[in-house]
């Protein structure tokens, strides 16, 4: 019998109604309208690179896309909570995070238009390179979190994964390895519901969140489409972390709105009515319930985030049709950090047959 | 830190009293002890992570001693999972530091293969260059120890196989310390095989780098077969040659040392002279060292060769049961009818 209880952190109802809950209000009461305004437009501008994106996969200008629709909240809840020196660990899904990491647009392209493995350089945002391989990350981001205490520093690992992984021996040994060193590390697992055409029921019994206690992990189980509980679990979490009090758990109960890439089908494994349940679930129209509650729902916001998510989507889209083919022989490189006999002698095998046609059409480029 | 010097009168030698200064005669499972201490006292970003590695000094007594010494946040005893023992390594080596793995015995590597495979071995060439993986892997290995199952196996070719690893194997204590020294010390991930069933041989061993590790190396020179060998079996192909000299057969003795990639500046100039090429390791021969080694050879030298090239290797089998491990594992009179074979006789 599969149990899952309803029961999770909501601050921000569906109807963008902010409600009180003692342990967790303290967590947000500092966030201005300000503030939210500004997350609000991070949602509508990741929504639009989202769209846009999935565009360009149409157009044939992007091999493939792996959309986010409906987890803006639980990615930019957490994200925006990060300080620069924190470092994240990722899954190939978390592009509203790499967006608040501060990211190149064009470079959160660059992987799905085949030019490259990796989109960025992580040190340069504090954003490891995504991992495709399921649950992987969350060791890396244990180890990361393992050095920062041996350092003595009080950065924080976050590592984002989904329900399906959660399955993964390495999701489980990551858990083992965090609480045995009571570690800096978030476990953020954003529960979508599906993993390609798997429902979470597959994966788990009971909710996620209650694995965590099993390993002597706190964990918290929170409304993934409000941005608000978000920020607050993460923001525990963080804090946790910083203090010495080792890693938190956080469940963000969500769901995948969109396909599990632009090569899926959901049609085939999923009810239009759940989806339909949950679009009035949808992260993005709650908080402009709520920031209209309170009066700062303008023309004038509506207008400007409308432009700055139409610039946004210019330059991705210019980023992507600019973005110039690797040169051939770059294949070779960085395979090793130092010269290595065996590959070099390959690459000098493939440069001269190459060459070899040059030669035969008398051209010279 | 230099690769190529090594300067025996540092800070740290004051420091850590054990660490080797002057040429001291160690067990080859020693001499690994040696460079460990030496690294970690050098670069204080080198950690080891295992099982049993701390309290125990792991269950060869490598690191016998390491845990007292550097304590437990460099000398790291870790649950059982080997697929985390070489994650975190990877999260680590984000961080800026330079791990050491420990697998306890060979068989109980595949748990961490996808780790090895899909991240350590990716990551420089996913993040073009970003992200280097100093990590090195210790990996006892091999058989003829009359050990259960899993605790005998020859895995190297899985790892030679994968792009972006280097893999060594020792065959003696002053490259066990010499090589190690240099894995630790790569920006590359290393795997480093060690010959369990040679721990106990000692040696004389020097606080050197000495040779790089990528360097074959000539054992005994001959000029009839050139016998190509690593890790375990180098004794035994030594000792081949001595009973080969007897019946008028120069063999030429090569220790790859590197498995990838491999030196094949020394072997070919070893072929054109002798004509004729063994190659003898513990692993199965399918898809071996072996095979990939005849192949290039053969490509490279085939106008030097007056036989097709012979391999002697275990058969393509599980590791069978210790009583029947002899009738698996390559010994000298196995590599002796190779020799014959190459020779026609």
């Amino acid at each position: 019998m599969v149990d899952f209880p309803a029961e999770f952190v909501q601050l921000l109802t569906p109807d963008g109604v902010r409600t009180a809950l003692a342990d967790y209000d303290p967590w947000v009461a500092d966030v201005t309208g300000e503030q939210l305004a500004a997350m609000y437009e991070d949602m509508i501008v990741v929504r639009r690179i989202d769209t846009e994106a999935t565009a360009l996969q149409r157009q044939g200008e992007l091999g493939l896309w792996p959309p986010l629709l409906g987890q803006e909240a639980a990615q930019i809840g957490s994200a925006r909570s990060l300080r620069s020196d924190d470092f994240v660990f990722s899954s190939y899904r978390e592009n509203a995070v790499a967006y608040c990491r501060g990211v190149d647009y064009t470079d959160i392209l660059r992987v799905w238009r085949g030019s490259a493995q990796s989109g960025w350089n992580p040190f340069e945002i504090g954003m490891a390179s995504p991992a495709i391989i399921i649950g992987a990350q969350t060791l890396h981001a244990t180890g990361w979190a393992m050095g920062a205490k041996f350092d003595g520093s009080d950065s924080v690992a976050i590592t984002y994964f989904g329900d399906g992984a959660t399955s993964e021996g390495d999701v489980n040994e990551a858990m083992v390895f965090a609480a045995s060193f009571q570690v800096p590390v978030i476990f953020f697992c954003q529960n979508n519901q599906w993993a390609i055409s798997e429902p979470v029921g597959l994966q788990a019994h009971r909710n996620i969140a209650d694995r965590a206690p099993g390993f002597g992990i706190p964990s918290i189980r929170v409304d993934g489409n409000d941005v608000l509980a978000v920020m607050a679990a993460t923001r525990i979490g963080l804090d946790r972390a910083r203090n010495g009090g080792g890693p938190t758990f956080i469940e963000a109960v969500t769901y995948r709105m969109g396909p599990h890439t632009t090569a899926d089908d959901p049609t085939k494994y999923r009810d239009v009515a759940e989806l339909e349940a949950w679009r009035a679930k949808d992260p993005i129209l709650r908080l402009q319930r709520l920031l209209d509650s309170m009066g700062l729902f303008t023309p004038e916001l509506e207008a400007k985030t409308q432009a700055k998510a139409d610039a946004v989507a210019a330059e991705l889209r210019a980023g992507c049709i600019g973005m110039p083919d690797p040169a051939p022989l770059t294949v070779f490189d960085n395979v090793y950090a130092t010269p290595h006999t065996t590959l070099d002698g390959q690459r000098a095998e493939y440069a001269d047959y190459l060459a070899s046609f040059d030669a035969a059409d008398g051209s010279s480029s | 830190m230099s690769i190529t010097t090594l300067n025996p009168m540092t800070a740290n030698a004051v420091r850590t009293p054990t660490t080797l200064t002057t040429p001291t005669t160690l067990t080859l499972a020693k001499s690994i002890t040696a460079a460990l201490r030496q690294s970690m006292a050098d670069d204080p970003k080198v950690v080891l992570l295992g099982e049993d590695i701390g309290a125990l000094g792991g269950v060869f007594r490598v690191t016998d001693g390491l845990l007292a010494e550097f304590g437990a946040n460099r000398v790291i005893d870790t649950p059982l999972a080997e697929s985390a023992i070489i994650g975190t390594a990877v999260g680590l080596a984000y961080r800026g530091y330079r791990p050491v793995c420990e697998i306890q015995f060979d068989g109980f590597i595949y748990p961490g293969f996808d780790q090895i495979v899909s991240q350590v071995a990716k990551l420089h060439y996913r993040t073009q260059g970003a992200v280097k993986m100093p990590i090195t892997i210790r990996v006892p290995f091999g058989g003829g120890i009359g050990a259960a199952e899993h605790h005998s196996e020859s895995p190297e070719a899985y790892f030679t196989h994968t792009s972006g690893l280097r893999v060594i194997a020792v065959s003696n204590p002053q490259d066990a310390y010499s090589m190690l020294r240099q894995a630790i010390s790569s920006d590359d991930p290393v795997l480093y095989f060690e010959p369990k069933r040679r721990y106990h041989v000692k040696g004389e061993v020097s606080p050197v780098l000495g040779e790089s590790m990528e360097k074959a190396v000539i054992i005994t020179p001959g000029t009839d077969v050139t016998l190509v060998t690593y890790g375990p079996l180098v004794p035994t192909a030594r000792d081949a040659a001595l009973a080969a000299a007897d019946e008028g057969v120069s063999v030429e003795v090569i220790d790859l040392r590197s498995l990838a990639p491999v030196d094949y500046a020394t072997l070919e100039a070893s072929v054109r002279k002798t004509g004729r090429l063994v190659i003898t390791h513990e692993a199965v021969r399918s898809g071996g060292i072996g095979g990939e080694i005849v192949a290039s050879i053969t490509e490279r030298c085939f106008n030097y060769l007056e036989a097709a090239p012979v391999r002697v290797t275990g058969w393509d089998i599980p590791y069978p049961a210790a009583k029947l491990e002899s009738h698996h594992l390559p010994d000298l009179d196995r590599m002796l009818a190779g020799v014959d074979r190459v020779m026609g006789r």
